[in-house]
């Protein structure tokens, strides 16, 4: 619904301004893949497919150089083991000893969105190529959230049966209110994929319109003249720097929070509750 | 009034929410300082619980983006 909505508004929006900020999200077909299909479906290779990949690349060849399983770690190894430890920590903090067990999903999970939000941040527009966010569309977090949720579902049913169910029942409740209480329960847990998919992309593509708003200010205030250019585009690159570093931070806490968000949901279907 | 303009009007005010998030944000991370100020001890391990505590204070400001985003671009 967003990819269509935006397409109306650029062709609008192109007349007006010179800088669109939802240009950049623009889903294309590369090296005219656009008429691939299987089964009438179109299955063309996108510039979001080719960041998909190369952030794989990427983290291969990362956790790659951190498997030489050396006795006295380099430095490589240490920044890799130190992201495995990270993600073992919280599985033991918020599951426990079995929790160990969903430590190569999470540590997947974690570090693929995490190098993905940086990728899409990477200056390499110097260079003429231009990174593509990939997480900033709901598509590809929604699925992400729905894996996550599925596994939830899966280790809950395997592991507990039907006594799953009694999830949306919190111990000790009292009778009268479990009428109550059993809708809400089950309303909090069905949005959980939801929310989890919404708030990355939403936060990521919040900050990406931000960034390029803030640059349409400098570009188009610098255009205008020097005195435009000295009090509104100096001050919007300035506060744009800013902006880009509280933008990095954003990226590692979206990580993380949605790897903590998924620890604690399998621990609802491990340990129940 | 014109459809069009009701529209980014209602886009307008759903901003605000971003706005009044930036409250519970601060109040989460405002809380924890002091806390963990008062009890450094416990401060580590109590972290998860303020990311989840961001986590859902952050989602609620971004349900108003999105809310901004329908009325612009789907309504």
């Amino acid at each position: 619904m967003f990819v269509t909505g935006f397409r109306d508004v650029r062709d609008v929006a192109a007349e007006q301004a010179k800088v669109d900020p939802m240009y950049q999200f623009t889903i294309e077909p590369l090296a005219g893949s656009g008429g691939w299909e299987i089964a009438g479906y179109n299955i063309a290779f996108t510039n979001s497919a080719l960041w998909m990949l190369i952030t794989t690349v990427v983290l291969f060849l990362f956790v790659l150089g951190g498997m030489k399983r050396e006795l006295v770690p380099g430095r490589w190894q240490m920044v890799v083991e130190s992201f495995t430890g990270f993600i073992d920590d919280m599985l033991e903090a918020n599951i426990g000893k079995e929790g160990r067990k969903y430590v190569p999903y999470v540590f997947s999970l974690f570090m693929f969105i995490l190098f993905a939000n940086l990728l899409g941040l990477m200056p390499l527009g110097v260079f003429g190529l231009h990174p593509f966010t990939f997480t900033s569309h709901f598509t590809v977090t929604g699925v992400l959230a729905i894996i996550s949720f599925s596994i939830v579902l899966l280790v809950g049913f395997w592991k507990h049966g039907l006594h799953f169910f009694s999830l949306f029942v919190p111990e000790g409740t009292p009778l009268p209110m479990i009428p109550i209480l059993a809708p809400i329960e089950f309303i909090s847990f069905m949005v959980r994929p939801f929310s989890l998919g919404l708030r990355l992309f939403v936060a990521m593509m919040a900050g990406h319109v931000l960034l390029e708003v803030l640059s349409s200010f400098v570009i188009d205030g610098t255009n205008a003249g020097a005195t435009f250019g000295l009090m509104v585009g100096l001050p919007s690159f300035i506060l744009m720097i800013g902006i880009c570093a509280l933008e990095l931070l954003v990226a590692g806490i979206q990580a993380y929070v949605f790897a903590l968000l998924t620890s604690l949901y399998i621990n609802d279907a491990e340990n129940l509750h | 009034m014109e459809a069009e303009a009701a529209k980014l009007l209602g886009a307008g005010l759903a901003a605000v929410g971003a706005g009044l998030a930036s409250l519970g944000v601060g109040n989460v991370f405002a809380k924890y300082l002091e806390g963990a100020l008062r009890n450094p001890g416990a401060a580590d391990g109590q972290q998860g619980r303020l990311f989840i505590g961001f986590a859902a204070a952050e989602l609620l400001g971004l349900l108003a983006f999105v809310v901004a985003m329908i009325l612009i671009f789907v309504a």
